[in-house]
C-alpha cells in the first residue's frame, strides 16, 4: 500500500499517469454535459411558479457546487503540501486555483442572470452571493500572491497559508441561507432528507453534477501536469522528456 | 421549436446562461492546454541552451562553477 502510495506520488510516474487518466475522464464528462443539458432543457418539465426559467438551475447549481468543493480540495492539498512537504500536493493547489475561480465567476453570473427575472434584480448585496462574491476574491488572493514569488517553494508555502485561513468562508457560505433571512432559496437536495424537487427535474441536475465534476477532473489532471514539470524541471526526467520533443 | 426557444419568455436568460457554461468550458480546456505548452517550451529552450554552453563551460573549469 505504501509502496504504491510513494510511487503514484513520485511526479514522473505522476505525469505520465495523469496523462493517462485524463481522456477517461474528458469524454464521459462530454457525453454527460450532452445528456444532461439535454434531460434539462428538453425533458424536464417546466416548472410550476418560474415556468422555464428555473432550466437555469442545470448550469447553476453544478457550478456554485464545483466552487465550493474546489476550494475545499485545494485547502486541503496546500494543508498536506505545507505538513508532509510533499510538492506534489502544492502542484494540485496551485492547479485547482484558476479552475475553481473560473466556477465561481460562472456560478455568480448564472445567479445574476436567475435573479434578474425571479428576483428583479441581476444583484443585490445578499448573504449567499456576498460570500460567494468574497469567495471569488480569496481565489484571485490566492493566485496573485503565488505569482508575485519567484521561487515556486516559496510560492508554495506562503500561499498554502491564505488558502487554509481562506477555508473559514465556506460554512458561511453555505450556511448563509439559514443564519440570515436571504433571497436565495434552501438547498433542493438534501443529503438525509428526500429531495424537494421531482425526479423528472432532478436526475438531469445529478447529471449535470457528475458531468462538472469529472470535467474539473480533467483539466485538473491537465494542469497539474504543468506544475509538476516546473517543479522538475532540474531533474533527469523532465530533461530526457523535453529533449525527446525537440 | 420556436417554442422551445422561447423557453416560456424566459430565452435571454435560460440561453445566455448556457452560453456563458460553454465558454467557460472551453475556455478551461484552452488556457490548461496552453499553460502545459508554455511550461514544455520554457524548459525546453533552457535544456537546449545548456546543451549548446556545456563544453563551454567544461573548457572554463572553475569559473563557470562559481558563476
Amino acid at each position: 500500500m505504501w509502496t504504491w502510495f510513494h510511487k503514484l506520488a513520485s511526479p514522473p510516474h505522476f505525469y505520465r499517469m495523469a496523462g493517462l487518466l485524463r481522456p477517461w475522464f474528458f469524454w464521459p464528462a462530454v457525453i454527460l454535459t450532452v445528456i444532461g443539458t439535454y434531460g434539462g432543457l428538453v425533458l424536464a418539465p417546466p416548472d410550476y411558479q418560474m415556468g422555464d426559467g428555473f432550466r437555469i438551475i442545470y448550469v447553476h447549481v453544478p457550478s456554485a457546487y464545483l466552487s465550493t468543493t474546489i476550494y475545499g480540495l485545494m485547502a486541503v492539498a496546500a494543508a498536506v503540501g505545507l505538513i508532509w512537504r510533499i510538492k506534489l500536493a502544492h502542484a494540485v493547489a496551485a492547479s485547482a486555483a484558476p479552475i475553481g475561480a473560473s466556477f465561481t465567476a460562472l456560478a455568480l453570473g448564472t445567479g445574476m442572470l436567475w435573479g434578474k427575472p425571479m428576483w428583479g434584480a441581476y444583484w443585490a448585496w445578499d448573504p449567499r452571493l456576498t460570500s460567494e462574491l468574497i469567495l471569488l476574491f480569496i481565489y484571485f488572493g490566492y493566485m496573485s500572491l503565488r505569482a508575485s514569488f519567484e521561487d515556486v517553494n516559496k510560492a508554495d508555502r506562503a500561499s498554502a497559508v491564505l488558502a487554509i485561513v481562506g477555508v473559514i468562508n465556506l460554512p458561511i457560505i453555505h450556511y448563509s441561507v439559514i443564519w440570515w433571512s436571504s433571497l436565495h432559496q434552501g438547498p433542493s437536495i438534501k443529503k438525509l432528507d428526500a429531495p424537494s424537487i421531482t425526479g423528472d427535474m432532478l436526475w438531469p441536475l445529478l447529471i449535470m453534477i457528475l458531468a462538472f465534476t469529472l470535467f474539473f477532473a480533467a483539466i485538473l489532471l491537465y494542469r497539474v501536469k504543468a506544475e509538476v514539470l516546473d517543479r522538475e524541471q532540474n531533474s533527469r526526467w523532465v530533461r530526457d522528456l523535453v529533449s525527446g520533443e525537440v | 421549436m420556436a417554442d422551445f426557444l422561447a423557453m416560456g419568455g424566459y430565452a435571454e436568460f435560460v440561453w445566455s446562461s448556457f452560453g456563458l457554461t460553454a465558454i467557460v468550458m472551453v475556455f478551461n480546456v484552452i488556457a490548461a492546454r496552453r499553460r502545459l505548452r508554455v511550461s514544455l517550451e520554457r524548459i525546453s529552450t533552457r535544456v537546449a541552451h545548456q546543451v549548446r554552453t556545456a563544453p563551454l563551460q567544461q573548457a572554463n573549469g572553475k569559473e563557470a562553477i562559481e558563476s
